[in-house]
């Protein structure tokens, strides 16, 4: 059976109390596919399940992630931070972006 | 067009990708050390990184800072050098457990000794990675190498408590996959006056993972995610890794103490001219615009 990923795992923190005040920001992954070497630790680490593993190669062979669920991602940086190759980052795109529609 | 990562302008890209493997923890520890550096704010025309050889080695030659890649276990030789001569640097050395604690183990635990002010990112991944996987001093007994078939048969050094018991003022350890919390420890390293040191576990699956069935390094880190327990202020003499036991990481150490230049120039004082003073690292950061 395959190991649950970490959004799947049950959460044991409670709702902070100003939950209602806070806004979650929004992000947009950006996948430079050449350099990336298929470790794979983006997308296990991702906290909102945004990445997952392509079925086409880079032009070294390795599998590179793409971002199946990209609206989900809240620009946490932890990819742009565990990623061995300088393959993967996120931007914040501003609150006001949003609302305007902007991506 | 080619596309461009946000570090690539701490990176010297002709030389990205990088030689290391698919899955080593080595271009995370990298990716950690350079956006602390970046958090700091120290001015980048101040910053200095020694390496030595091996995979870790290659660190030096990938910064886009004034770096250079010194034989085997020299990086602290050549690190004291440059901080002596210009005591305005920030000097890290950015090197391997082999490098570090076996050939160069004396001029660590001397440099530690005499407390020179430099910061000490030690990658450790329990062999000698890149000439094919030897044992070597932070092999964890019983574990197997390509010189240890049936086992290691030696005790291995326990890095932490051997910086500590030598007089490093800042001793930390993290796994690679700790990267916020080693983000922030190399951060308090750089800052720190004195001999700072960070470890960083970091996975080796081409050699020391396949030869001890760890998987890929997806699973190293998943390993560690069981593994790793947080115990900030730990004794670390008690942080020693044992074989199937808990990886303790966190700030053991975080002390103040007199470094080599403060007793030189004590010791000097009103004797030859005035003295040598090293800035603080944060006169060396960039002000901020709006000061
Ligand atoms: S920034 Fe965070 S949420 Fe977005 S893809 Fe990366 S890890 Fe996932
Ligand atoms: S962490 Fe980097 S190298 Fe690993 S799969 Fe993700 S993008 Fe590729
Ligand atoms: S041999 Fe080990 S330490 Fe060296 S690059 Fe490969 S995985 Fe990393």
């Amino acid at each position: 059976m395959k190991e649950p990923s970490t959004a799947e795992k049950p959460k044991f923190w409670r709702k902070p109390l100003d939950a209602d005040r806070l806004q979650v920001p929004k992000g947009k992954v950006h996948i430079i596919k050449e350099r990336c070497k298929g470790c794979g630790f983006c997308i296990e680490y991702c906290p909102r399940d945004v990445l997952g593993l392509s079925d086409e190669f880079n032009s070294k062979g390795y599998h590179f992630p793409v971002a199946v669920n990209e609206d989900a991602c809240v620009s946490c940086k932890l990819c742009d931070l565990l990623c061995p190759e300088f393959a993967i980052y996120s931007e914040t795109i501003e609150q006001e972006e949003v609302e305007k529609g902007g991506k | 067009m080619i596309e461009r990562h946000p570090m690539d302008q701490l990176l010297r890209e002709d030389r990205i990708p990088h030689i290391w493997c698919s899955g080593c923890g080595l271009g995370t520890s990298l990716t950690a050390f350079m956006s602390a550096l970046q958090d700091t704010g120290i001015s980048l025309d101040n910053v200095s990184v020694v390496s030595g050889i091996g995979c870790t080695g290659r660190v030096a030659g990938y910064v886009k800072l004034d770096s250079f890649h010194t034989t085997h276990g020299r990086p602290i030789p050549f690190a004291v050098g440059l901080h002596l001569a210009n005591p305005s640097l920030k000097v890290v050395v950015f090197s391997g457990d082999g490098d570090l604690i076996a050939i160069g183990g004396n001029h660590f635990i001397h440099s530690a000794r005499r407390n020179l002010d430099m910061t000490i990112i030690c990658v450790n991944n329990f062999n000698y990675g890149m000439t094919g996987g030897q044992g070597g001093p932070t092999t964890p007994i019983g574990a197997k190498t390509s010189t240890t078939p049936y086992g290691n048969f030696e005790f291995p050094f326990n890095i932490p408590h051997l910086a500590a018991a030598s007089g490093a003022t800042y001793v930390a350890r993290w796994t690679a996959l700790d990267a916020r919390r080693l983000r922030k420890s190399i951060h308090e390293a750089l800052m720190k006056r004195g001999f700072s040191v960070v470890e960083i576990i970091s996975p080796c699956p081409t050699l020391f993972g396949r030869f001890n069935r760890q998987g890929t390094g997806l699973d190293i880190l998943n390993s560690y995610r069981e593994q790793t327990v947080i115990q900030h202020g730990a004794d670390p003499a008690k942080v020693g890794i044992e074989p199937g036991g808990k990886i303790i990481v966190g700030k053991f150490v975080d002390i103040e103490r007199p470094t080599f230049l403060d007793v030189v120039n004590q010791g000097l004082k009103g004797k030859f001219g005035p003295p040598v003073e090293k800035p603080r690292a944060e006169e060396l950061a960039i002000p901020s615009v709006d000061e």
